[in-house]
């Protein structure tokens, strides 16, 4: 045993190697974990049940149900709860649990901590995404896209709802007291937002104004409106708010709040709990 | 190189109303198992985390390794161990995953599957860290703390929640590291750990070094007197001496040698301990400057005229 002479020999791995190692980690925690499972990556496909089984309406002439508006809105809920309420509790318990506390303590890159939540949060998305379109189509006649142009929408609605959500997610992960009250400071908004952003209430256009306001100032409603450009035929599109799917807009609010969410990341990430340090 | 390990002089860590670390002056030498002991809020886990760079202090120069913590950087990191309180981390990790993972940060990490045997965890090593017992995961915290092969390992009150044979099966791990050259920084609540680990023991009270030395002679309790006790006529007789060895000849004569019950006991590790911080805090009282070596003696003093009281 010659434990001190052999320091030093070798090189520290990558930062990426880390990273990735450290994605895998944080895959194993969260699908093991059953909090986890049942109200991040669950409640959606929950809802999204629920609601279908409530709501039987068919739109006049269309041959839409409500079910399949349903399932189109829920995929952005389904994002924003595997990436927002997912990271705005996950990096709290982290916090609260001593897991920053421990990388800080090891030669560990803070990249490399932030390169495994982006594999954690891409994976578990894909997946809240497959079982939420994977319930539309064989529950309640949803679709594929058949056209070019709406995978595109679909991709960049996926991919600048993923990256906001998730800056934002980190962001807010420094509001919660502790740990432990982190379910309840997160969650709570998270469903009020829903209502307001017209996922669980259908059509949007009827919601009281202020309400509707208050929704658009937010990502979440133009994820969903993006979303239902891409599932619903587009005789739809009377049903929304301005009578247009707003794709320009959509574009603009989203990417302002990937812009912005990264800024308040960088802004208020901390690595210990208030007071400390 | 240097040999000392750990340098700090003239430490500072105030918080907005307080001040937690006053003036603290530590030299912990290459190789060396060094025992911190002190009460709750006396600044040790505060003056430990300075070390390990986790806080940033206030004012004094600490030197860990050859570098500043608070400026050094991931080489430096992995030729540490830290082995943090309170950590509840990994629950839903087995102990080899987690042992695995975090041998991976390391440039040359010991075998894990050594490890987990190492701290006496092979038989839970495909069980979830969650559903181990307290002291089990404790010692998931001492394998990650020691699977990178640091150089200057931080103990922060290690074996808290080990049952006693789990402690004596640690005090053989860090003997073994000990051995194999590794520095040890230790902060423990059990003085019979810092006795039975630690080359040298110092105790930290109000933010401060109040005194330290080798574990057997702390507060001068290998000088202090040692108190003769025995049983006589149904009663317990006890005697306060410098000269232990002629009371108990005394003693021998006249009980035709075999006395009753004898004892001879010197203040214990814990007894010098009590007193110090006691002593601490009473000069902080009153406004002192520190203890100066004879006054630490007073505390002993009073134990063993309070026995005395007893005799004839």
């Amino acid at each position: 045993m010659s434990t001190a002479e052999k320091t030093g020999t070798g090189t520290l791995p990558s930062t990426l190697r880390l990273g990735l190692s450290r994605g895998g980690i944080e895959l194993k925690q969260f699908f093991r974990e059953r909090d986890s499972v049942v109200f991040t990556f669950g409640m959606p496909a929950f809802l999204l049940l629920l609601l279908a089984t409530m709501f039987t309406d068919t739109f006049e002439d269309t041959g839409v149900t409500a079910s399949m508006i349903f399932t189109a809105s829920m995929i952005a809920a389904g994002i924003m709860s595997t990436t927002l309420v997912n990271l705005g509790i996950g990096v709290a318990m982290d916090r609260e649990d001593g897991t920053l506390k421990r990388l800080q303590g090891l030669p560990t890159p803070k990249a490399a901590y932030f390169i495994g939540k982006i594999v954690l949060v891409l994976v578990a998305t894909i997946a809240e995404v497959a079982l939420l379109l994977a319930l539309g189509v064989a529950l309640y006649d949803v679709d594929l896209p058949s056209t070019g142009a709406k995978w595109f929408t679909f991709a960049w609605v996926f991919l600048l709802g993923t990256v906001a959500c998730a800056a934002l997610g980190i962001a807010i992960s420094s509001l919660p007291r502790s740990g432990r009250s982190a379910g309840a400071v997160i969650m709570l908004p998270f469903i009020a937002l829903q209502f307001v952003s017209g996922i669980l209430f259908n059509p949007i256009k009827d919601l009281p104004s202020p309400l509707l306001e208050i929704g658009s100032l937010l990502p979440l409603k133009w994820m969903a409106q993006g979303f239902r450009s891409v599932f619903l035929p587009d005789v739809m599109v009377v049903q929304e708010v301005t009578g247009s799917w707003e794709l320009g807009r959509t574009a603009l609010v989203l990417g302002a709040w990937c812009v912005a969410g990264l800024a308040l990341c960088l802004l208020t990430f901390r690595w210990q709990r208030r007071g400390e340090g | 190189m240097s040999d000392l390990a750990v340098r700090v002089r003239g430490l500072v860590k105030r918080y907005s109303e307080q001040v937690a670390v006053d003036g603290l002056d530590l030299d912990i030498h290459r190789g060396e198992v060094y025992a911190l002991l002190g009460p709750n809020g006396a600044g040790k886990t505060t003056s430990v985390e300075i070390m390990e760079g986790f806080r940033r202090r206030s004012a004094g120069e600490v030197t860990v390794l050859g570098e500043d913590p608070q400026r050094a950087g991931r080489a430096w990191r992995a030729r540490l161990g830290i082995v943090s309180q309170s950590a509840t981390d990994l629950g839903e990790l087995t102990v080899r995953e987690a042992v695995r993972h975090y041998a991976g940060y390391f440039p040359a990490p010991r075998d894990p599957d050594e490890v987990v045997e190492v701290v006496g965890l092979t038989e839970h090593a495909r069980k979830r860290i969650g559903k181990l017992s307290g002291g089990q995961r404790r010692r998931v915290d001492v394998a990650l703390g020691i699977v990178g092969r640091p150089e200057l390992l931080f103990l922060d009150e290690p074996t808290t929640g080990f049952d006693p044979a789990a402690r004596r099966q640690f005090w053989t791990l860090v003997a073994d590291l000990s051995g194999a050259g590794t520095t040890i920084l230790l902060t423990t609540h059990y003085l019979d750990e810092a006795e039975a680990l630690a080359d040298r023991v110092g105790v930290i009270a109000r933010g401060r070094l109040v005194t330290e030395g080798d574990p057997a002679t702390l507060g001068g309790r290998s000088s202090a007197k040692a108190v003769v006790s025995w049983q006589e006529d149904g009663r317990r007789m006890t005697e306060e001496t410098d000269t232990p060895d002629t009371v108990v000849a005394g003693l021998m004569r006249r009980h035709d040698g075999a006395v009753p019950g004898l004892t001879i006991t010197r203040p214990s590790l814990e007894d010098a301990y009590l007193s110090l911080i006691g002593a601490a805090s009473a000069d902080d009282l009153t406004g002192g400057t520190g203890p100066a070596d004879g006054a630490t003696g007073a505390g002993d003093d009073e134990v063993a005229a309070a026995a005395g009281k007893g005799s004839r």
